[in-house]
């Protein structure tokens, strides 16, 4: 197993974050090639398709195929867009390339807005990140330095903007649309679909908006060769991903490893479980994703396929670990509670249904359960699913769902007795 | 178009259409509650989620695009069993305070739960619970009841054109609410009422009055503006409780400005006049309607024998039917004298015989113009509805111009905006005209010495740019040009605008006035004007409708002239001390809502309408009221059985109406004085008496603004004003002390001071030149 | 505490230096576009208020970027980090979510609230600290985590947390 080829190829460089050890590992080599011999941006598009690159923000949509979608003839006004604002809980390798390898993300945006003819990229941070917010502003200054943003860049004749945007706390602006209407200066609310982002974006203009990892992959796959990515990873899941190994486990940590890699490797490499504990319970991509239980996570494979054969998702590599002392009605009480947090409000069902699903939970939780409590959750969980704007309402939906389907017993106990199982915290 | 199937029903569609559009067409039902025809789409309520084949989960049919081989099922299970999940998440938070909510019988929701709802709620946490917001005198708010639908919000933001209320916060603790509380501002904020699909916006003054199914709706067309917006009176028990509006696409589509809304309050005023009574001896006193009426006539007849029939005028306000103008006119005819005018504002009637009336002209062609300009008018406040479609036209792209005494947030993207004072609008206007000359393809010899010599201004420039680029563009002229004492003068300039420029030129009517012209209730022949009648100070007057201090150019010759007749008759409404003073006879006449008639709106469009309730009091209909006087005139043909036989003797081919000719008016100079002027603005909310007995209007924040002076930083500072000291306005010998406001939106040489208003009625006429000083100075 | 001036012409709102900082945002959006700078300038006018927006502020700012008042409240009202009252010297954000959870952020609310006395959502007496509780702060590895003013303070201790805050008070 190979780790940190991709996204944290400078990690092994002290101060990893500039211009200097970026190049000392052949950092903008790849834009200089591309503006030199005027590489044809459907070459570029068609390289990421074959990559088998798919957005690492959680959703795992093809990203060679999402700038397809770009008119990229169409005069006027297009946008390239990052999506920095990790926020999903257990997600933080997005923050770790954006103080760590700032110039790979800056180098894969340039390239991308040359490959969707953007002239303009806006990558929007968090607020709450102020530590990555002023490397990657650093950065971009040496890169303005360079020559790699402005107009007629490196003598080109490919003008490309760049700028930092950032938010102030609300998890949904982790929405592609939401993102859009955030930097428009109002609120986080997702746009309904159709129109998608690359007929109707930023300002109605055509606009992609990929995730910090995806976009830091780019000057890779284009080093390296599709071919390379891909074969990193699994068919149909190209590459390396960060892993950002979370919960009951010795060593936490962002690992970058191959897709496809075993969880059970995976666990290894962080460590293992925390106090030599047994292993209960595993999210595997963020807390929006279904809970799966230990025994069946340890027979899985790390890549969309294989999280997807045990009823999961990878989302975005955020791995919760949780041993056996995890009482799982708190747990699945403290992830309702955001997304009830976290809601827009645009919604009927997400709106009303989020604070439903947490109050009901936190009193089961609380010793004052009722016998339908879990049929209604189920059944309330399902009535939110499928009928918002947005994912919010189905990322609510998914952990009630999964928490009630594998600890069935652990719910009921808590409703006959009031109380934790005695095995748990 | 495109072909889909909507349960099973095959429908041809256009392909831009939503799947809600294409079913409403087709009277298929699906319920919503965000979605609104006139808004934009905010697919946020998510009560329309229908099946459609192929797609892996219901989609919002108010959102989703219908594309060619769709299969649409609006009550399938799927279809259904999302509408129902949807419905309980809507009520678990909704107060269920039905029988004590305004909105209850008409509710959206509370229809939509009898279909979707369950009978017993699954949930057992405790209701949320948000606070009410005050938003002013006309809008009650119960925020809980909200189901966040955001349809107010967009409406401000997309018709109103202003953003007042938003939904602050987020989630579950999502408001909407102005955030600092405070009065709505827009002229059209009652629509939100109806926007409302709850019980959480509903009209204030209405607050617990009446239950929807306890009334009758009767149509019936609103009096105060020129459009004749399309309205629905809400009756019970012989009282209109409300007022809605009913869509007409061609004129107010599904909106009402506030000032149609609410008007109907003044209907209930304390002050209504319910008994004909007659001064004896100087005490009035309460007579039978035959005593009145022979009295009346008797009085009248008794000025004609003496002094003879040129010495009795009868003025009757722009507002009445046009029966009333057309049996008012052919009464005082009937009795000999031909000074009878309807245009009680005016003051210049030099341009009298231009016919500015548009044949071949459509309120709705508003939205096909792609260049206005505003000459003269505070549109928002004059003609709300038209404002409205005006904002729709920018918003799509047309440009706007408006040049009057003050500038005012049209809340609409304007290209340039001028304020100036009288002279200075003569010059502007010539200049717009000289500018136009280089490309005209017709010299106008006529105006050729009045234009001035100067090269036009880059401001004057711009006008004429946009005008002549424009496809189809419309100048629209307001009361503050059409009520000033040069008003021909401006107007004749803005015709040789609208001609040099091949543009469309609006005379903007007052309310029902267009009636009146063809009614004919003005001097047909060597008859005075209103402002001769009260000038010369006749011997006899008949007043119909009207205040003569508020409703007038000119109220302190009014009063004197009023003061010196020896006989006046009021036929009117509602009570007025003033009237109480000058009059021998009052005859009290039923109001709006309570009589039939004809409203004649800006583009020549008749209304006919019913009366929904029986007059107030002893009050009689003015038509019949004319009906009687003619009769017991001994004049020939006053034995109408019904209002529509006025109509069909007005609409006789036999008869002749003089026609104003089209060949416009040439004024002798362009040069006028330049002393302080006043601006005789008639509010919003005091353009006739209904409206101005509408309490909760008087309540709004427009209004409380009428009491005072405004001027601009500089001029006050050449007068030494400041708002901490009263002003006084003086005018001859007349003067009047006021509060003054610093407002910089006034033009240079201007005083702002409201007419219609019981300080504005102590001085000589509108828009004249005055001084003013701090008050204790003078 | 930056004096600010909140009403007048536009050219002259807030303070040469904050319209300054402001600029330079509004600077990177198309024309027209000024709306998008709002949660930059309200971040700014924040840091220079002593950490929350007065209702004055707001409304400015609406001014400046010719905004209806209201676009502004919706904005300043839907973003945690925005405060719209008064808050402390120093500004505490504990992350108790799932992963911080797991690894005792329970602890180190609880520690914080008897150490300081106050409540999340409160300020201590002295003006000196406001504690909040928040959702993820995206750095689940160093759980339990907390942002102290613009600071991530990550694998917290009860020890490192009182090591941290005794440095700030000297």
């Amino acid at each position: 197993m190979k780790l940190d080829q991709v996204c944290f190829r400078t990690s092994h460089l002290t101060p990893s974050w500039t211009m200097e050890s970026y190049r000392s590992v052949g950092g903008y080599q790849v834009l200089e090639s591309v503006l030199k011999n005027k590489m044809r941006p459907e070459e570029i598009i068609e390289q990421v398709k074959n990559s088998a690159l798919r957005g690492r923000g959680g959703a795992g949509f093809p990203t060679g195929l999402k700038w397809s979608f770009m008119p990229r003839r169409l005069p006027g006004d297009k946008y390239i867009v990052c999506n920095s604002d990790e926020g999903e809980p257990g997600t933080c390798k997005d923050r770790d390339i954006l103080r760590y390898n700032p110039h790979q993300l800056i180098e894969g945006m340039i390239i991308s807005g040359y490959a969707i003819g953007a002239q303009t990229g806006y990558n929007y941070i968090r607020g709450e990140f102020y530590e990555p917010i002023e490397r990657f502003e650093a950065a971009l200054e040496e890169a303005r330095e360079a020559g790699y943003l402005g107009r007629d860049i490196l003598g080109s004749g490919f003008h490309f903007e760049l700028h930092t945007h950032i938010g102030a706390g609300a998890y949904i602006c982790g929405e592609e649309t939401a993102l859009l209407e955030s930097l428009e200066g109002k609120k986080g609310q997702p746009r309904y679909k159709p129109p998608f982002p690359a007929g109707y974006g930023l300002y109605g203009k055509p606009t992609t908006i990929n995730n910090t990892e995806s976009l830091a992959s780019i000057p890779v796959i284009l080093q390296y060769g599709a071919d390379w990515f891909h074969e990193l990873g699994t068919p149909n899941n190209g590459g390396s991903k960060i892993f950002c190994m979370t919960g009951h486990v010795n060593k936490p940590g962002n690992y970058e490893v191959p897709l496809g890699t075993p969880f059970a490797e995976l666990l290894e490499l962080a460590g293992g479980m925390r106090n030599g504990n047994k292993i209960k319970a595993v999210i595997p991509g963020g807390s929006s994703t279904p809970v799966v239980p230990g025994a069946r996570m340890m027979e899985l494979e790390m890549s969309y396929d294989g999280i997807g054969k045990g009823g999961s998702m990878l989302g975005a590599g955020s791995v919760i670990v949780m041993d056996e002392t995890t009482c799982m009605v708190k747990a699945l009480q403290r992830i309702a509670y955001f997304y009830y947090e976290e809601s827009c409000g645009q919604c009927t069902p997400c709106r009303e249904g989020t604070g439903w699903l947490y109050r009901v939970i936190k009193r089961i939780e609380e010793g004052q359960g009722r016998q339908d409590d879990m049929d209604k959750l189920v059944h309330m969980a399902e009535n939110i699913n499928g009928n918002t704007i947005c994912a919010l309402g189905d990322a609510a939906a998914a952990p009630v769902i999964s928490f009630i389907k594998h600890f069935r017993d652990e719910f009921q106990y808590h409703i006959d007795h009031g109380r934790c199982m005695d095995n748990t915290a | 178009m495109v072909n889909i199937e909507i349960d099973g029903i095959p429908l041809k569609v256009d392909p831009t259409k939503m799947i809600i559009q294409a079913a409403d067409e087709a009277g298929i039902d699906i319920p919503r509650f965000c979605y609104h025809k006139k808004l934009s789409i905010a697919a946020n309520c998510r009560m329309c989620l229908v099946e459609v084949d192929k797609a892996r989960k219901p989609l919002p049919a108010c959102s989703t695009p219908v594309s060619d081989g769709m299969k649409v099922f609006t009550d399938s299970k799927v279809a259904v069993n999302a509408q129902r999940s949807v419905m309980e998440f809507l009520l678990i938070n909704h107060p269920l305070d039905c029988p004590i909510c305004d909105q209850g019988g008409e509710c959206e929701l509370q229809d939509l739960s009898m279909g979707y709802g369950e009978g017993i709620s699954r949930f057992t946490e405790r209701k949320r619970a948000v606070k009410d917001k005050d938003i002013g005198p006309l809008i009650q708010t119960d925020m809980t009841r909200c189901i966040h639908c955001t349809r107010c919000v967009r409406f401000g933001q997309e018709i109103a054109g202003i953003k007042e209320l938003g939904a602050t916060g987020r989630g579950e603790h999502m408001e909407i609410s102005t955030y600092v509380e405070h009065s709505l501002v827009s002229e059209l904020s009652g629509n939100i009422i109806d926007l409302c699909p709850v019980g959480a916006l509903t009209s204030k003054p209405f607050r617990y009055k009446a239950r929807a199914w306890e009334m009758q709706a009767r149509p019936s067309i609103a009096p105060h503006d020129a459009v004749g917006s399309n309205i629905e009176l809400h009756i019970r028990k012989n009282e209109v409780m409300r007022v809605v509006p009913r869509d007409n696409e061609d004129l107010n589509e599904s909106w009402l400005s506030d000032r149609d809304r609410f008007s109907y309050l003044g209907l209930s005023s304390e002050d209504r006049l319910s008994e004909p009574m007659i001064k004896l001896d100087n005490q009035w006193q309460v007579v039978d309607w035959q005593t009145a009426l022979d009295k009346t006539v008797e009085g009248l007849k008794g000025v004609i024998s003496k002094f003879g029939a040129e010495e009795v005028a009868g003025l009757i306000s722009p507002t009445a039917t046009l029966e009333e103008a057309y049996l008012f006119q052919k009464w005082l005819r009937g009795l000999g004298t031909d000074n009878i005018d309807h245009r009680l504002r005016q003051q210049d009637f030099t341009d009298t015989d231009v016919d500015d009336s548009l044949s071949d002209w459509q309120l709705a062609d508003i939205d096909d113009s792609d260049a206005f300009v505003l000459l003269g008018t505070n549109i928002r406040a004059e003609q709300p509805i038209i404002a409205h479609r005006i904002r729709q036209a920018a918003l799509a792209g047309a440009t706007v111009s408006s040049i009057n005494l003050f500038t005012r947030d049209l809340l609409m993207p304007v290209d340039r905006q001028m304020a100036v004072n009288s002279p200075q609008l003569v010059q502007t206007l010539a200049g717009i005209a000289k500018a136009l000359l280089a490309a005209a393809k017709q010299e106008p010899e006529d105006w050729l010495d009045l234009l001035p010599e100067r090269a036009p201004s880059a401001f004057e420039h711009n006008v004429a740019l946009q005008l002549s680029n424009a496809m189809n563009a419309t100048l629209f002229v307001g009361d503050l040009i059409n009520h000033q004492p040069q008003a021909s003068t401006l107007r004749s300039l803005a015709r040789l605008v609208a001609e040099l420029s091949d543009s469309r030129l609006v005379v903007l009517p007052s309310s029902n006035s267009n009636a009146h012209r063809l009614a004919g209730s003005m001097p047909a022949d060597k008859g005075l004007n209103a402002r001769h009648c009260w000038e010369r100070a006749l011997r006899g007057y008949v007043m119909m409708g009207f205040d003569p201090l508020l409703d007038t150019a000119q109220p302190t010759i009014v009063h004197d002239a009023l003061r010196r007749a020896s006989f006046v008759v009021s036929i009117s409404s509602f009570e007025s001390d003033w009237v109480r003073q000058y009059a021998n006879v009052i005859l009290p006449m039923a109001c709006f809502a309570e009589t039939s008639g004809t409203f004649v709106g800006i583009d020549q469009r008749k209304q006919q309408f019913a009366g929904a309730v029986a007059p107030r009091g002893d009050s009689r209909p003015g038509w019949k009221i004319l009906r009687v006087l003619g009769n017991i005139s001994k004049l020939k043909g006053f034995d109408y059985i019904s209002s529509q036989d006025v109509v069909d003797e007005i609409e006789s081919p036999l008869r002749e109406l003089k026609r104003g000719s089209k060949t416009g008016f040439i004024p002798d100079s362009l040069n006028l004085e330049s002393d302080l002027m006043l601006i005789s603005e008639v509010p919003m909310y005091r353009s006739d008496s209904l409206v101005r007995h509408s309490k909760a209007l008087q309540q709004t924040p427009e209004s409380r603004a009428d009491g005072f002076a405004r001027i601009n930083q500089k001029e006050a500072d050449k007068r030494g004003l400041d708002p901490q000291h009263e002003v006084v306005i003086s005018q001859d010998d007349r003067k009047v002390s006021v509060p003054l406001e610093i407002d910089n939106n006034i033009a240079d040489g201007c005083i702002y001071l409201a007419a219609a208003t019981s300080v504005s009625a102590q001085l000589g006429s509108l828009f004249s030149q005055v001084q003013v000083m701090k008050a204790g100075r003078e | 505490m930056t004096q600010m001036l909140l009403t007048g012409p536009k050219e002259e709102l807030f303070s040469d230096a904050l319209r300054e900082q402001m600029d330079t945002w509004i600077a990177k959006y198309p024309e027209g576009q000024a709306q998008s700078a709002v949660i930059p300038c309200l971040h700014i006018l924040q840091d220079a208020n002593g950490g929350w927006l007065s209702r004055g502020i707001m409304d400015a700012l609406a001014d400046y970027l010719d905004i209806p008042a209201i676009s502004v409240y919706e904005v300043a009202t839907f973003y945690t980090m925005f405060e719209l009252e008064p808050v402390g010297k120093h500004k505490i954000s504990v992350c108790t979510n799932i992963s911080c959870m797991l690894c005792g952020s329970e602890k180190i609310m609880n520690h914080l609230q008897q150490k300081l006395n106050i409540k999340p959502g409160e300020t201590t007496q002295d003006g000196q600290f406001t504690l909040k509780e928040v959702e993820c702060l995206g750095a689940c590895v160093g759980a339990p985590m907390m942002l102290l003013d613009r600071d991530y303070h990550e694998y917290l201790t009860p020890e490192k947390i009182d090591n941290i805050l005794d440095g700030l008070a000297s």
